[in-house]
Order: C-alpha cells, then sequence, then structure tokens
C-alpha cells in the first residue's frame, strides 16, 4: 500500500482517475460512462441537475458503491480491492447529514477519529481545532438534533476533516443553507483548498461552482456534455453578454420569433416560459435593436454570461428546474 | 469521450459488466480491525439508554427465580441436573433464567437497537465512509450486546451464589458459557434484523421467542414432553443454552457440553457472515 500511495505523491499522478465509469440500478443508468482526472491540489466540480448521477459518482469515488463498469481509482488504489484503505485517505459530507444523533457535537468528532483508528490524544486536539474551524465552539456540548442547519452542515465538514483527508468529497456542501451561512461554508472551503486538499463537490448552483472549482464537468442524465474551467466553459459555449427580456408569459414565443427575425442581432436566441434570452457580445446593443424593432418589453436585463447558459446550451433545459 | 462511451455501451450491450462485477478484496475489505471504535461509540451513547428496559432485564429473572424456584418449588420433587441427579426445583430452573436472561438481553439489543440504528439514523451508512466495514460493524454491536449479557449475568449469578444454587465450582464457567450464549443469539438476532423491513416484520421475533422460552426446560424436565416435541425443543438454541449453564452451576458435566458449545459456535459463524453480507449489500452497494 505505501508503495501505491507514494507513487501518487508523483505531482503528474491524478488522485482520482475515471474512464468510462459506469453504474446501472437495474434499468436506471444513474452514470452512462464518465471520464475524468483529478490531480493533487486541485478542486474539482461536478454540476448537473436533478438525477444527473452526481451522487452516484461521489458514491463511488468515496469508495461506498461498486462501479458496475469502467476503470476507477482512487489514490492509485482500486476501491474494489482497498476500500477501507482509500476511505481512510477521504473525507466525505454526503448529500444529507448523517451525523450521530445520540450523540453531542463534539461527541461526533471524537467516535468519528476512532472510526479511523486514530490515537485518542490527537483526536481531542483536532476536534477542537475543528469546532473552532466550524464556528460551533459553543456548541460543543450540544445535541446535533438542536443546531440549525448550517450548524449540522458545518458540523459534518468538520467531521470529515477529523482524519485530516487528501480528498475532500462535498455532496452539494451549501444546498438548503441561507446566503451568509453559504458564504461562511464558502470561506471554509476555500481555506482547505489553500492548504492543499483537494476537493471534489458536486451542485447545481452556478454561482457555487464558479466560486470554488477551478475545473468542473457539467453532467446530464449520466454524460459528461462538457469540461474545463468556469470561464473556458463560458468563453466556449456562450457570448461574453446575455440580454434577458420579458414580454408577459403569453407572448413570450410571439416576441421570441420576431428577435430572431432582427438581422444580425445576437449568437442564438433562447425562448424560456417566462423570459426570452439573446446572446450577444454587446447586450446593451441587442436591447437597442430589439426596442427598435418595435417591440416592447416588460422588462429587461443585460447581464454576463454564467455557467447557467453553458448549461442551457448544452442540454437545452435549465439547471433549477 | 464519446468514443469511451461507445465503447461501454458496446461492452454492457454485449453483456460484459452488466452482471455485477466480482468484488475482490476479501476480508480486508469488509473487516478493519477496528470494532472496539463501534463499542466505544455505543458505551458513549448509553446516556440515552433506556434505562427501563435494562433494569427489567435485571430484575425480571431475579423476581421469576423468587416467586417459581423458591416459593413454588417447595412444592416441586423429583427434578434432576443432567446428569440424572436429584436437585431442588430452584437449583433447577436457576440456570435456565439464566440462560433465557442472556437471550433476552442479546436480542433486544441486536434487534430493536439494530432495527432504528438501520432506518431511523444512517449511522452505519456513516461509519461505512470511515475506513470500518460492515464486519466491524457487526462485530461492534454485538460485542455491545454481549457486554450488556455479561453484566445482566454476572448480577443474577452473585443472586444464585446468595441463595446458595451453584452446586459447582463450574459455575463459574457459566459467565463464559452466558457470553457465548448472548454472542449466539446477538449474532443470529442481527442478521435477521438486517433483512426486516418493517416495525410489523419485528413483531415475529417475539412470535418466535416466547414459544421458545415456554418449551426450553426450563421450567419442567424434558421428559414431561412426548417424543416429537422433545426433538422440537431439542433443535431449538435455547435448550442448548439451557443445558448448557444448567450443566455448569450443578457440576454435571459431560460431553454433551461439547455439542452445546458447537451448537452456539455455528450460530456465531451463521450469523457474522450474513449480516456482514447484509450490511455490505445495504450500504456498500
Ligand atoms: N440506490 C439507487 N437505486 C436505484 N436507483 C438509484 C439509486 N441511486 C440513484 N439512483 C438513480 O440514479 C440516477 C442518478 O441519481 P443521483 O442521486 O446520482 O443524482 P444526482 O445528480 O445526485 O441528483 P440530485 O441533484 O437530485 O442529488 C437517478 O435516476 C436515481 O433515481
Ligand atoms: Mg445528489
Amino acid at each position: 500500500m505505501s508503495h501505491a500511495l507514494s507513487r501518487v505523491n508523483d505531482v503528474s499522478e491524478p488522485v482520482i482517475h475515471a474512464a468510462g465509469l459506469t453504474k446501472v440500478y437495474g434499468d436506471t443508468v444513474a452514470v452512462g460512462g464518465i471520464d475524468f482526472d483529478v490531480p493533487p491540489g486541485e478542486s474539482f466540480g461536478l454540476l448537473g441537475p436533478n438525477g444527473a448521477g452526481k451522487s452516484t459518482t461521489m458514491r463511488m469515488v468515496g469508495a461506498v458503491s461498486t462501479r458496475t463498469a469502467g476503470e476507477l481509482s482512487i489514490l492509485g488504489l482500486d476501491p474494489d480491492q482497498h476500500g477501507p484503505e482509500i476511505r481512510a485517505q477521504l473525507g466525505v459530507v454526503p448529500q444529507q447529514d448523517n451525523l450521530d444523533m445520540e450523540l453531542q457535537a463534539r461527541e461526533n468528532l471524537l467516535v468519528y477519529g476512532r472510526y479511523f483508528g486514530l490515537p485518542r490524544r490527537v483526536i481531542a486536539q483536532r476536534a477542537d481545532e475543528l469546532l473552532a474551524f466550524a464556528q460551533l465552539e459553543d456548541k460543543a456540548k450540544s445535541k446535533v438534533d438542536d443546531l440549525s442547519g448550517g450548524m449540522k452542515r458545518r458540523l459534518t465538514i468538520a467531521r470529515a476533516l477529523i482524519n485530516d483527508p487528501r480528498i475532500l468529497l462535498l455532496d452539494e456542501p451549501t444546498t438548503g443553507l441561507d446566503p451568509q451561512a453559504r458564504h461562511i461554508l464558502w470561506d471554509r472551503l476555500f481555506r482547505l483548498k489553500e492548504q492543499g486538499t483537494t476537493l471534489v463537490l458536486t451542485t447545481h448552483y452556478m454561482d457555487e461552482a464558479e466560486q470554488l472549482c477551478d475545473r468542473l464537468v457539467v453532467v446530464d442524465k449520466g454524460r459528461i456534455m462538457a469540461e474545463g474551467s468556469p470561464s473556458a466553459l463560458i468563453r466556449e459555449h456562450s457570448t461574453r453578454e446575455v440580454l434577458e427580456v420579458r414580454f408577459g408569459s403569453d407572448r413570450n414565443a410571439d416576441a421570441a420569433k420576431r428577435i430572431g427575425a432582427i438581422a444580425g442581432l445576437g449568437e442564438r436566441i433562447e425562448e424560456l416560459p417566462d423570459r426570452v434570452l439573446v446572446y450577444a457580445d454587446n447586450g446593451e446593443h441587442a436591447l437597442a435593436a430589439v426596442i427598435e424593432s418595435g417591440l416592447e418589453p416588460v422588462t429587461s436585463l443585460v447581464r454576463r454570461s454564467s455557467l447557467e447558459d453553458v448549461f442551457l446550451r448544452l442540454t437545452g433545459r435549465s439547471l433549477i428546474e | 469521450m464519446s468514443s469511451t462511451t461507445a465503447r461501454v455501451a458496446a461492452a454492457r450491450s454485449r453483456g460484459e459488466g452488466s452482471g455485477p462485477r466480482r468484488r475482490g478484496g476479501g476480508v480486508r475489505a469488509l473487516y478493519a480491525g477496528n470494532a472496539r471504535s463501534v463499542v466505544v461509540r455505543g458505551l458513549v451513547a448509553t446516556r440515552s439508554t433506556n434505562w427501563i428496559v435494562v433494569l427489567t432485564g435485571v430484575v425480571e429473572p431475579v423476581f421469576y427465580l423468587l416467586s417459581l424456584g423458591v416459593g413454588l418449588g417447595g412444592y416441586v420433587t423429583g427434578v434432576t441436573d443432567p446428569a440424572g441427579h436429584p436437585i431442588s426445583y430452584a437449583a433447577f430452573i436457576a440456570p435456565a433464567l439464566l440462560a433465557v436472561s442472556a437471550m433476552n438481553g442479546a436480542v433486544y439489543d441486536s434487534t430493536w437497537n439494530v432495527f432504528f440504528k438501520m432506518h431511523f439514523g444512517k449511522l452505519y451508512q456513516g461509519m461505512l465512509a470511515t475506513s470500518l466495514g460492515p464486519l466491524d460493524i457487526a462485530l461492534g454491536e454485538i460485542l455491545l450486546a454481549l457486554l450488556r449479557g455479561g453484566v445482566y449475568g454476572t448480577i443474577f449469578l452473585v443472586v444464585m451464589t446468595a441463595l446458595g444454587l451453584n452446586l459447582s465450582w463450574t459455575a463459574v464457567l457459566a459467565l463464559p458459557a452466558l457470553l457465548l450464549i448472548a454472542f449466539g443469539f446477538a449474532s443470529i438476532g442481527m442478521a435477521i434484523t438486517s433483512y426486516l423491513k418493517t416495525f410489523q416484520h419485528m413483531d415475529w421475533i417475539q412470535f418466535v421467542m416466547l414459544p421458545m422460552f415456554l418449551l426450553s426446560a426450563t421450567f419442567y424436565p424434558l421428559t414431561v414432553y412426548s417424543e416429537p416435541i422433545q426433538w422440537f425443543i431439542q433443535a431449538m438454541p435455547l435448550w442448548h443454552g439451557v443445558e448448557l449453564v444448567r450443566s455448569l452451576t450443578t457440576g454435571a458435566i459431560g460431553p454433551m457440553l461439547l455439542v452445546h458449545v458447537a451448537y452456539y459456535a455455528v450460530m456465531v459463524a451463521i450469523g457474522m457472515v450474513f449480516t456482514t453480507r447484509r450490511l455490505r449489500a445495504l450500504f456498500l452497494d
């Protein structure tokens, strides 16, 4: 094992390697053959809508779900053969918190450390550091039930760090949190990244992906649709700016047709149920052209392209339904 | 990417990789040698234990012993130890009650407690995301049940000694015997529980336990039953437990002891194999 692990200390060696990774449940193809490599220290994201196969992928990478086909190696080891050794090097934040409800907050960290077979003294010291890291010092003796959703999430992340993992797997770390709690979490994750921890996270929030990920894959229906850094993906699959115009729900379709007829307006037009999107490098110019053509939008907005637009472009669907 | 996906799709349509892939790693993938941490967790969590249940487990057999053995026992004569020597009725049922209490403690811990953890907390899911394997969890939970069984048993043995019902020095061996009995029941209990899906199913366990308790040579010698029922009783685990403990507290040592011990060893093995398999299927799919 030490031989296998030392190999991945080589900078060029990815800490996660997946090729043709597939998971089939009965008739459902949850993950349909995906390929990706994550080099050490990278912050890697899986972005996709509900049911895309993000959690399934995370569970396979976390060595708690056996792949149906394909190659997978974590820290140079095959999870089929070396589950416990791999898991010893991982920190896992599952989509749904699974804290130990019968224990207090600090006890959750202590006991979890024991599961990794760590010495008691090391665990006690780390538990205190992690409670501080998660800003939960004054909740150390609280029952898990008495913590708020955001506190539980932070405790789950703290718990995932008790074994000083080389890779941290975060499945929708901030779903269900208010904006302030999200920003606190992002800040904590950013610090970990600075310390060299490899992060793998799933999300369906594009702002989160843009904030946290060096590189990401856009997943839909178990397939990878695109791969790259957030800015490269936007550059490649969208225009610089987007004009959003609303005409009222029953008039959007008609307006979209008329906008489409305006020559040289934008690269592409998307009609959504509640608005029309015009992809153009200069949004203000596009807006002027729309108004000039005699259309009267109820509201209009010019913004920069985001990963949401990339997703819409690649799949024809919105990321958040 | 598209070529790889196509390759996988082609492989799947040819039937390769569509069945479950063989899982390697052997015992090392299932067992990290750290069942102790699961026991530690259980001890830390005892604060929220239902202490009434614990207390009942201690008091109930003592109550039976005093009312039946000492009270009613005055009117009962003609019972013998497993080697055929006449003994008092109290000395006859005390070891049986001891075996029964070991069984009850182990079954409670390995069924209700485990069922709750499997279905209402995501405890095992969290444990299996660490370096623990399913066998660590199964062993840890069972050791915890044994710990409780051991405490019950010791208290009851002390009561027996105080009442003069331990007829031989071999009674000290009743304690390890009790732990073996508890291990057997806890192991099977956890295996069965891991297959149950609803609370209604949990009632089936009671449904099996009660007749086994009544038909176990606890209160009457085996010879009062007709031959087919005797065979049935002797096939049941509790009878072996009762006979094992009774032989030790009365000093009726014989080769049958080995049969009883072997019976429980098999129970332990079967229970562990199925529990481990089931936990792996449930949580490491
Ligand atoms: N244990 C399972 N048994 C059967 N089907 C499953 C199982 N787990 C996932 N699936 C199916 O696999 C597909 C992908 O699910 P997955 O949970 O990976 O999606 P996701 O991208 O995490 O979605 P979400 O954003 O909703 O969390 C879904 O169609 C789901 O129904
Ligand atoms: Mg998910």
